[in-house]
């Protein structure tokens, strides 16, 4: 860390490609713990003795391992196939494959898989678990309506996703917050039916104890999206600047991108194929005009007009 | 434990420490090398697909303007000085003038209605237009790996490594072009 502060290019990208394996760890071990300590509670909340509780408990901790790793294989695979994203050949476009390469050269990059989503909203996405086995997505909606300059901002952006290993932890935490929405989405039907059920053959008097742990299990069960969003979001954000710069630096010619993001912002289609797992993902905030202040909370992305304004700042 | 045992431990770790910190500077040093030697025959490959194009364009063109001598004497020359080029510098600076000739033989190429509907020709235009934008590119990963290794081997303390086992700051691969001035990009997280 102590060379030359004059050159924060590369040293950032290496620097945020350590930060990200960090993360990576941290945040997939965190996701197993805690899918076992939920199940845990929720089966305590149950009524189910603590030995059960715990037995049950370790399998889901397994089961959460396995589905980590099975992430890390295919995730790619998954997060393309929820978009609809098509996979492409070079002939059917050949100015896209064009700026994807010349870039990649730029950036020092094998060529990614490229794929087209069929949607009219101009957005766009970079996934996979190392720069060799990485995808662009993007929709027909970017290619029909940026320019080359923009569009090759736009990649700019993605390849340094890939580049700082970003679409790896990207990756985990698409298909991890899917998992950890269902499996709470799961446990919060039965806690209702588990406990009408109890209620129905225990009685009434004895029933304090589980009234507090069934309060235990819902409030878990609502927090746990919310960490989880948390935690995506935090992440997030650094993560787009960085890209942004990166992407900049790159193409040396940040307007392009900055006129991009512009056109993405005011831009009326809503991206239909987008979900709450894979918001983050995008290039730039996909759910357009349903926004709450509860959404604001929990945005994936950084304002845009303020990643406009940092890139019109750095041509000065 | 003695005072002697304590000044031992610490002498030993002292050295442990200075052992590990050579090991891991050498060892980046060995990697910045690496990374300029791969992304410097990226540029290789590019400038020779480049300079494969040229003999068949000039053969294209001398079909329909063979009296415009001087300009394919130009290219050629110029496609020679780059095959023969020894450092970056002089392939940078061969690069250059091909870069010249070539739009000077495009430029020709305007006058003849015929040959700028030539299929082939367009062909070779549009791929040596896209082959200059990817040599760009190339050179400029080239001369972000070069500032690294350089910078790394100028700074305190590396550099007493960098020297004692061999380690050379490389040439960057510029022109004349590449001169203008970089774009300035603050990261902020």
């Amino acid at each position: 860390m102590s060379q030359s502060s004059s050159h924060p290019s590369s040293l950032n990208i290496y620097t945020a490609i350590e930060a990200n394996r960090r993360r990576t760890l941290i945040l997939t071990a965190s996701l197993v713990l805690f899918a076992g300590a939920l199940v845990e509670v929720i089966g305590l909340a149950l009524g189910l003795p603590a030995i059960t509780a715990a037995i049950v408990a370790g399998i889901a901790t397994v089961i959460a391992l396995l589905v980590a790793l099975g992430t890390y294989r295919s995730g790619d695979a998954l997060v393309l196939s929820v978009s609809e994203a098509q996979a492409t050949e070079r002939e059917q476009y050949p100015d896209l494959y064009r700026t994807v390469e010349n870039l990649c050269i730029g950036a020092g990059l094998p060529m990614p898989k490229i794929y087209v989503i069929n949607d009219g909203a101009p957005n766009a996405f970079a996934t996979g678990r190392d720069p060799k086995h990485a995808s662009i997505a993007v929709t027909s909606g970017l290619i029909e309506k940026m320019s080359n300059l923009e569009l090759e901002g736009v990649i700019g952006h993605e390849l340094s996703h890939i580049g700082n290993h970003d679409t790896r932890l990207m990756l985990i935490i698409a298909v991890m917050v899917g998992w950890v929405a269902i499996v709470v989405d799961v446990f919060l039907r039965f806690t209702w039916y588990g406990a009408g059920a109890r209620r129905r053959y225990q009685g009434r008097g004895e029933n304090a104890g589980g009234a507090v742990l069934l309060l235990l299990a819902v409030v878990a069960a609502v927090i746990a999206p919310l960490v989880a969003w948390v935690i995506q979001m935090s992440i997030s954000r650094q993560r787009e600047y960085l890209a942004d710069a990166s992407s900049a630096l790159l193409t040396r010619y940040p307007e392009g991108l900055a006129s991009a993001l512009e056109k993405i912002a005011g831009d009326k289609d809503p991206l239909d194929v987008s979900t709450k797992g894979t918001a983050h993902l995008w290039i730039a905030e996909p759910f357009k005009g349903q926004k709450s202040a509860f959404n604001a909370l929990f945005d994936t992305h950084p304002p845009i007009q303020d990643r406009i304004l940092r890139l019109r700042a750095m041509e000065a | 434990m003695s005072a002697d045992n304590i000044v031992l431990i610490v002498i030993l770790g002292v050295l442990a420490l200075f052992l590990l910190y050579l090991w891991m500077s050498y060892n980046r040093l060995v990697s910045l090398r690496q990374r300029v030697k791969e992304s410097w025959s990226d540029i290789d490959v590019q400038l020779k697909r480049r300079a494969s194009l040229v003999p068949n364009l000039v053969e294209t063109v001398k079909g329909y303007a063979a009296h415009e001598r001087e300009v394919f004497e130009n290219v050629t020359k110029a496609r020679a000085a780059l095959m023969s080029a020894g450092s970056p510098q002089q392939a940078a600076q061969a690069d250059n003038i091909l870069s010249g000739a070539l739009k000077t033989l495009f430029a020709v190429a305007e006058a003849y209605p015929q040959l700028k509907a030539n299929e082939n020709f367009k062909q070779l235009q549009s791929e040596l237009f896209d082959l200059e934008a990817k040599i760009a590119y190339a050179r400029q990963f080239y001369n972000t790996n070069v500032r690294d290794l350089n910078s790394s081997i100028q700074s305190f303390p590396a550099v007493l490594i960098a020297r004692n086992f061999g380690f050379k700051e490389e040439v960057y691969f510029e022109t004349e072009e590449a001169a203008r001035a970089d774009v300035t990009v603050k990261f902020t997280s």
